[in-house]
């Protein structure tokens, strides 16, 4: 069902705009609606934690250490609110071409 | 709420949920919260559920809220989270009875007829407060979000009816670069224009009072919506914004110390 798109006839949509899968928002990859791009440099980074709390979209992964790791450009929307609240300027943003 | 989690064909919720007319969320899940109590007892069901209900601040400070006052005086078990911006952002920043005095919004547009909103900000938190519920709290995402967990948790493992006002900028309709939430949201507490509380069992307590109180103007400035304040000759409405703020501190202040003091 997730083939359903912008071009999809309305014959073709589910009853009512029922969704039958649970959780499937995960499949959706926001990162499309970028247009700038945090870039991560880890030379910077001191691990204080403050980035990934802020990420409206999950999109810093933090690994079994609790330490992040580079983006996931799937989800980023390019909001750059994580860039703002790094202390360390270890976070850039990027015109993305 | 739908609108940030769903996109058709796609839903963000793992978890059991309901999508009513938001002004009914409070309804809808007491109606949920008293089948689950009516089956626990018949012993259709032995597991826990939790219940929790989102709405905005149009859905609660405005149409919402006497359904969100019948479910709390009816002590269901549940939790009610509001997440204000101040307006109904969604359908195109008409002013709600959230959005602060003299605000820019569509359905109050600041010109040479009126200076923005005119009335007052409600206090909705203080609303709740007077339905002497078990637990009420003012919350915002401050610094690593400590804040917002706890009394999350707080709200959602006390039993009985609890309320979370939670404030949640919104870059389009308050006019402010995407990428300043945090310092936004860092300025509304910091010029205690929003300020951190909990009232538990009827006593206040305040979670951060800062050192050093802001002026009001700090948190105006990087918002478009306030823009005209700072035009020359409207100095006044900067000066009647920031004693509103300083009223509401000072009375909360005061409740802090009345409500704590020994018996």
């Amino acid at each position: 069902m997730t083939n359903i798109n912008a071009n999809t006839p309305m014959e073709k949509m589910t009853p009512g705009g029922d969704i039958y899968q649970a959780g499937n928002a995960k499949e959706f990859k926001t990162g499309d609606w970028r247009s700038i791009k945090p870039i991560f440099l880890s030379e910077k980074c001191k691990q204080c934690g403050l980035c990934f709390p802020v990420c409206p979209d999950d999109a810093i992964p933090v690994n079994k250490d609790f330490k992040r790791e580079d983006f996931n450009y799937d989800y980023c929307k390019g909001c750059g609110v994580c860039a703002k609240t790094c202390p360390f300027g270890a976070i850039e943003m990027k015109e993305e071409g | 709420m739908e609108v940030s989690t769903f996109i058709y064909p796609y839903t963000a919720w793992t978890d059991s949920f309901i999508h009513t007319a938001f002004e009914c969320a409070a309804a809808t899940l007491s109606g949920a919260e008293a089948a689950y109590q009516s089956m626990k007892k018949q012993g259709k069901i032995d597991n826990t559920t939790k219940f929790i209900a989102f709405g905005g601040d149009g859905g609660t400070y405005d149409i919402g809220i006497q359904s969100l006052s019948g479910a709390m005086e009816r002590g269901h078990d549940m939790v009610y989270v509001c997440y204000d911006n101040g307006a109904y952002m969604n359908t195109g920043i008409q002013r709600s009875s959230a959005t602060p005095k003299f605000a820019d919004t569509t359905t109050s547009p600041a010109g040479t007829k009126i200076p923005g909103k005119m009335q007052s900000r409600k206090d909705l938190t203080k609303i709740m407060v007077g339905h002497h519920l078990p637990y009420v709290a003012q919350t915002i995402g401050y610094m690593n979000f400590k804040d917002l967990y706890e009394k999350s948790e707080k709200a959602i493992y006390t039993e009985g009816p609890t309320f979370l006002n939670v404030l949640a900028p919104c870059p389009r309709g308050w006019g402010y670069p995407t990428d300043m939430l945090m310092q936004i949201n860092k300025l509304a507490v910091d010029t205690c224009y929003w300020p951190l509380y909990e009232v538990i069992d009827g006593k206040y307590k305040i979670n951060y009072k800062p050192a050093k109180k802001l002026p009001i103007e700090e948190f105006l400035r990087p918002q478009k919506r306030f823009k005209h304040m700072f035009k020359p000759g409207n100095e006044w409405m900067i000066e009647a914004f920031q004693k509103e703020v300083d009223a509401r501190w000072q009375e909360l202040l005061d409740l802090e110390e009345i409500t704590n003091r020994a018996e």
